[in-house]
This record gives structure tokens, C-alpha cells and sequence, in this order.
């Protein structure tokens, strides 16, 4: 019999009032079931501000503070510190922001927090747009996206630039873990999730979670896509751990292709242009191979 | 009796230390940056114990005040000028919420073009944040008030924010004597904070979640309710801190010699401490002038607005800011608690000491002289922009 790693508990009742098929609901079903009843979370606005659902309703049975678009940092500093002087040390915080939260206007707040190494886990979870204010461009929108400021036009007004690499950029403040995480691989979700619970000092988790509504998507394919994402290289997952890279996952590649056109907002894309993707893609993952055997050679400094 | 010769910023340092906060965020701003720094120092030889979070702008240092706060912790700030402006939305965050943060601000100018020095701009620029806002006119008064405004603002039936502006350098640099109250004393006046609710893993709750227009509304009527109802509390608050201390803050306003007087001086900060001593001069010189400082700016003191003008033949409001359109924001008030009164006299609207001018007591009495002027004649002008540059001013004339 195959043992089960996904704990059993749930820390969001039903009733949440996503979208069919939001892959962020998915993941913060599992982040709660491998951080336990004993976590504080912190949302800024995005969608996950409305999801819990409209007062005096709540899916959430932890304790949930809003906060501002661009807190999410300084919202779980603060928490931190406050259960410090009230003597509760064994409550994990966690910060819960979406890729636009996170990427652009949260960035200050948190690379501070970060540089801090604030006891605190964060979170972005990334539908690759702002989606709570209908399907803008962020920071994390990927090359060749289709969105409501980057739309196709006339003159392929679409996303021209990469994705900014959040956990690089967090890891490169000398935080003790970063990873990222896809909702399309659970038992490494929880993994990942479980483990940064038992490190203290800033934890961020980067984790993947498909938009239909925003991407053009058929919603049963989130978990679909949540793997092609991986398995195409477009989102690959790895940890960084005291500086040491170690990718998690080397999967069979599948052609990027197949993953882009299950969603609408790529449908744009002509074979040459793909092209470009892919070579921006496969440039990304050899990078990400090089880091992982470079900094290897690190172990022993650790030691 | 432990009196100190302490600048306003080191007394505000005290007023943290002696208040027992627990959770203090700051970043540095001129002319606030030693408040944050005698803190640091209190901290780091162990006279206080509090959590220091070093954050990287006044947004999170606000941000994480407001979290600590819901947490169960006193939380306090400082900043100033352009460090609240960057605050504005986490302000009105604060209020919503109903966390009874407590700030000290120091009052500066704003840029461009770039100012260090005294006005009132930068937190009349909160006025609508739903802060309780005390102006002081001296250190002890920001010792005091500071202590009484956690006892103000931690009721639970309150349970809002407070601001309470010190000017810059005439008090934050400045060294005077102040009465460090005994911390056993400051301890049996204000108790711990005890919120009614907060984020807690053994009582999980949302706060601050999405509400529809059905009961925003309702929200928000709690805080104007509350805000009203802390005139009373904050008079209570200075009845007991009056019993312990001798020191009297027990008017919202804060009258000078008004009770027969034909003409009264409205304003804040220290510049009152100036008017106060010229309406001595004058009283000595048989001219019947008085001062009603304004110490509460929110909630704002209407009733006592209205006593003063039943005496008075004529009000002056002086304003160390200027709102571009329409006046000084203590005018308009001044003069929209008297719109609906019986007793209206002429008021007039005094621009003053922006950017750190100074305010002398020889600006003072001529504006004494010039207000009785509007009682004997009618009012001349609405505003004026007192002490101007003309061409070929000499300097000793400004
Ligand atoms: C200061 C500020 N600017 C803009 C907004 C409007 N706003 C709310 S949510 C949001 C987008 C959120 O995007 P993201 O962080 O990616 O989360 P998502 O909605 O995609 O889950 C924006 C622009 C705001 N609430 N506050
Ligand atoms: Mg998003």
C-alpha cells in the first residue's frame, strides 16, 4: 500500500468564492494542511482577499489578517514580533501574496524582510498576472503572454519580457530557503511546505497555481497545466537551501507547445515566435543546472 | 519627582519607554531621526524591552505597527513630513482596523522645495484618517500626552489610532526640564494592552475582510461613534493624569485668559506658548486678549469653539499651513463649529511661520492689535499671509 504524505487535516472549510478551477485555492488547501492549526496568515489585496469570502463569512479556520497591497513584508514582521513579546514562539506566520503582490509593488517590503531573515514564511503564489483586478500584466507575466495591458493588437503588443526570477532574487539575500512549488505535484508541494516550517529565518516559497479565467484555460485542466508547466520547463522546480540550488524535479521533457496552446492566452503565438520561448526557456533551465553544480561545491563550506 | 533636561525627542523615547510598548517600527526622517535612536539605545542597554523592527520605509513601518497591534502588542512609531505622507494609506488602515497605534509625528514642512523646519501641513494632510490628534506646545506635554493617549486609545469601546505632533527642532531639538513620571506610577495608570480580540491560533477569526455596501456603512458609523465619544474619555484621561501629575490637560482647547476677553487667538503648537506670553504683555497694557490653544484637533473641540465665541468680539485663527483653495484648516473648522451657533463674531485667518519661520511675540501682538482693529472697524480680509516678503523688506522687518 502506498503511504499517504499529504496530511489529512483541512484548514479551509469549503466555501470559498474562487473561480472554477483557481489552482490558488489548491495551494492554499495543501500549504495549510503541512503548516498545521498552529499558523497566522497575512493576505494582502489580491485574489486571495476576496476568496476567504465576504464578511462575516470565512473559509479560512486559522486567524487571517488583511493587510494592504504592498504589507505583505512588514505585515508578517510585524506579527512576528508582536508573538515574540507576547511570548508565543511556536506559531508559524506565513504571508500569502499573489505574483503581483509580490513582484512589483510588495518587492521593497519584501526584500526587506527578507535581508531581515524575519522568522516568517512567504508566499507568492502565482497566477502570472493581477488577476483580482481582471488580467493585468505583472512582473511574473511570462514572454508572450496575453493580458488586458499587453493585448495582441495589431503590432503584437504581447508580454515581451521573461519572467523576473523571484527566488534568485530572494535567495541571493542569503535567506536559509527558497523553493518553488507547483499545485500540479502535491507530495513535493507539501514537502517543500513542511520543510521550510522546520527552518526558522526567511523562508519563500514560489508556487505555480493556474488561472483559467485569466490564462483561457478549461479549469479541469489546472492540474494539467500545473505539470506541463514543470515538465515543459516553463516553470521548473527547484530549492535553494543555504545557497545551495538543488533541482527537485528533472523530468522527461514535453514540448512547450502542448502547454501553451491548452491555454488562451497564448493562442497568438505562431510557430516562430514559440520558437523564441523555447530558447528563452531552455536558456533559463541550462542556467538553473549550472547554479545547482556550481553551487554544490558550496556543501562543503557549509560543513 | 525625576525631572530630566531632555530634548522633545529624547522625551518621546521616555514616553515609549515609560508606556511599556512592546513592538516599536521606525525608519528615520529629520528631524525625528534621534527619537528612533534613543529607543535603539534604550533597547540595546536593556532599559527597555521591546521588539525593534528596523524596517526599510515609514509604509511597513506602519504596516507592521498595524499587524503587531492586532496581534495583542502596543505598537509604536514616530515620523515626519514626508514619512507620514508616505504612511497616508496605512493610516487609514490603522482606523479601520480599530487599533489604537500610537505615533508621535514631528512636524515639518513639505517639499519641494526641500524643508526641515516647523508646519503643520504634513498631519493636517491625515486630517481625515480617523486619528485622535493631539498638538503640544512643550516636552512634558509630549511625555503626558503620549501616555494618556494608550489610556485613550486602548479602551475598548474606542479602540482607535493616535498622532501626537511635537514642532520640529522647538521641541524636538530643544532641551527643556521634564518630569519623567516614576514607571510604578505610569504602570497603575495605564494598564496592559488587553484587546478585546486579536489574532490568536486558539480563537481563529479574519480581520479586515471584504464587506458589501449593506454594512460598510455600519462600519464606519462605530468609528464616527467612537471618535465622538473620546472627548469624554480623553477629558477623563487628563482628570487622572491632573490627580497624579498636577499638570492640567483637561480641555480639548486649551484657554488662555478667555473668559473676558474681547478678542480671541486660535492656533497649535508652540507658537501658542508665544501668544500666551504676549497676551500677558497686553493684559498689563489693558487690552482684553486671550489664547485658546488648540491641543485636540480630532476629535474637534466644537463646544468649546462655541464658549469662546459667546465672549469674544472677534476671533483670529493662526494656521503654520495653508490649504491651497481655501485657507488654514483650523479657520475652516474654527468656523464651521460657529456656523450654526448664535454667537458668530468676524473671524480672521492668520498664515503664519510656514516652514519653520519664526513666530515672534512681536507678530503676535501686532496681530493682537490688528484683531482688535476687526472688532472696533469689521473685518478687513478673510486671509492673510502674515509677514510676507515685499520688495526691499528689510530683513529685520520678517
Ligand atoms: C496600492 C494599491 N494599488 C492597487 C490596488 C489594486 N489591486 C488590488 S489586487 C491587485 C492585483 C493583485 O495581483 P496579484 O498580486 O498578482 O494577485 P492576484 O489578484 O493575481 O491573485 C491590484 C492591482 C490596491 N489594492 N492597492
Ligand atoms: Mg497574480
Amino acid at each position: 500500500m502506498v503511504k499517504l504524505t499529504i496530511p489529512e487535516i483541512e484548514l479551509m472549510s469549503p466555501g470559498h468564492t474562487g473561480c472554477q478551477g483557481c489552482g490558488a485555492t489548491i495551494a492554499m488547501r495543501y500549504a495549510l494542511k503541512a503548516l498545521g492549526e498552529k499558523t497566522i496568515v497575512s493576505i494582502p489585496a489580491c485574489c486571495w482577499a476576496v476568496m476567504p469570502g465576504v464578511w462575516p463569512n470565512n473559509c479560512m479556520r486559522v486567524p487571517l489578517l488583511y493587510t494592504a497591497f504592498e504589507t505583505t513584508g512588514a505585515s508578517i514582521s510585524g506579527i512576528k514580533a508582536a508573538l515574540r513579546a507576547l511570548g508565543e514562539e511556536d506559531v508559524t506566520v506565513m504571508g500569502w501574496a499573489g505574483d503581483g503582490g509580490t513582484a512589483d509593488i510588495g518587492m521593497q517590503a519584501l526584500s526587506a524582510a527578507a535581508e531581515r531573515n524575519e522568522d516568517v514564511i512567504y508566499v507568492m503564489y502565482d497566477n502570472e498576472a493581477y488577476m483580482n483586478t481582471g488580467i493585468q500584466r505583472s512582473g511574473a507575466t511570462p514572454l508572450g503572454a496575453w493580458t488586458t495591458t499587453t493585448p495582441v493588437g495589431k503590432t503584437k503588443f504581447w508580454e515581451r519580457r521573461p519572467k523576473k526570477p523571484m527566488v534568485d532574487i530572494v535567495a541571493a539575500h542569503k535567506v536559509p530557503y527558497a523553493a518553488t512549488l507547483s499545485i500540479g505535484y502535491p507530495e513535493d508541494f507539501v514537502k517543500k511546505m513542511k520543510k521550510a516550517k522546520e527552518i526558522s529565518g526567511f523562508r519563500f516559497l514560489h508556487i505555480y497555481s493556474p488561472c483559467p479565467t485569466g490564462w483561457k484555460s478549461p479549469p479541469q485542466y489546472t492540474p494539467k497545466l500545473a505539470k506541463l508547466a514543470v515538465t515543459s520547463r516553463a516553470f521548473p522546480l527547484y530549492e535553494v537551501e543555504e545557497g545551495i540550488y538543488r533541482v527537485t524535479m528533472k523530468p522527461k521533457k514535453t514540448p512547450l507547445k502542448e502547454y501553451l496552446m491548452l491555454q488562451g492566452r497564448f493562442r497568438h503565438l505562431t510557430d516562430e515566435d514559440m520558437k523564441e520561448l523555447e530558447r528563452d526557456i531552455e536558456r533559463r533551465w541550462k542556467e538553473l543546472l549550472l547554479k545547482e553544480e556550481m553551487t554544490a561545491k558550496l556543501e562543503e563550506l557549509n560543513e | 519627582m525625576v525631572r530630566m533636561l531632555l530634548t522633545g525627542n529624547k522625551t518621546t523615547a521616555y514616553s515609549a519607554m515609560r508606556s511599556r510598548v512592546q513592538v516599536v517600527s521606525a525608519y528615520p526622517i529629520t528631524p525625528q531621526t534621534t527619537i528612533v535612536e534613543h529607543i535603539a539605545e534604550f533597547i540595546a542597554d536593556g532599559l527597555m524591552k521591546a521588539e525593534y523592527i528596523q524596517v526599510e520605509s515609514e509604509h511597513s513601518a506602519m504596516a507592521a505597527a498595524i499587524a503587531a497591534s492586532n496581534t495583542g502588542a502596543r505598537a509604536f512609531t514616530a515620523t515626519s513630513a514626508h514619512g507620514l505622507l508616505l504612511m497616508h494609506e496605512m493610516l487609514h488602515w490603522a482606523t479601520g482596523a480599530r487599533l489604537p497605534v500610537v505615533m508621535v509625528n514631528v512636524n515639518r514642512a513639505l517639499g519641494p522645495p526641500w524643508s526641515v523646519w516647523a508646519d503643520h501641513l504634513d498631519s493636517i494632510s491625515q486630517r481625515d484618517t480617523g486619528w485622535m490628534q493631539y498638538y503640544v506646545e512643550n516636552n512634558q506635554e509630549i511625555f503626558d500626552t503620549v501616555i494618556m493617549a494608550y489610556k485613550v486609545s486602548e479602551r475598548p469601546d474606542i479602540m482607535l489610532p493616535s498622532m501626537i505632533s511635537q514642532d520640529a527642532f522647538y521641541l524636538s531639538h530643544t532641551v527643556e526640564p521634564v518630569d519623567i513620571v516614576e514607571q510604578e506610577v505610569v504602570d497603575n495608570y495605564l494598564p496592559p494592552y488587553d484587546p478585546p480580540y486579536r489574532l490568536d491560533v486558539n480563537n481563529p477569526a479574519g480581520f479586515g475582510s471584504l464587506v458589501m455596501p449593506n454594512h460598510y456603512y455600519e462600519f464606519r458609523y462605530k468609528i464616527a461613534e467612537a471618535m465622538e465619544k473620546a472627548k469624554k474619555y480623553i477629558k477623563e484621561a487628563a482628570e487622572e493624569w491632573y490627580e497624579i501629575t498636577g499638570r492640567d490637560y483637561r480641555g480639548l482647547l486649551d484657554c488662555y485668559r478667555c473668559e473676558d476677553a474681547d478678542v480671541v487667538l486660535f492656533g497649535a503648537g508652540t507658537m501658542m506658548s508665544t501668544a500666551k506670553e504676549v497676551v500677558d504683555w497686553m493684559r498689563a497694557e489693558g487690552k482684553k486678549v486671550g489664547v485658546a490653544r488648540i491641543r485636540v484637533f480630532r476629535p474637534f473641540p466644537g463646544e468649546d469653539v462655541r464658549k469662546v465665541a459667546d465672549g469674544a468680539a472677534a476671533i483670529g485663527v493662526m494656521d503654520r499651513a495653508y490649504g491651497f483653495g481655501r485657507g488654514g484648516a483650523f479657520f475652516n473648522e474654527v468656523n464651521s463649529a460657529l456656523y450654526n451657533h448664535r454667537n458668530r463674531p468676524p473671524t480672521k485667518n492668520y498664515i503664519i511661520g510656514l516652514g519653520g519661520r519664526d513666530v515672534k511675540p512681536r507678530h503676535i501682538r501686532a496681530i493682537f492689535n490688528d484683531l482688535l482693529k476687526v472688532k472696533d472697524e469689521g473685518l478687513d480680509e478673510e486671509f492673510r499671509w502674515f509677514g510676507l516678503r515685499r520688495e526691499n523688506m528689510p530683513e529685520e522687518e520678517i
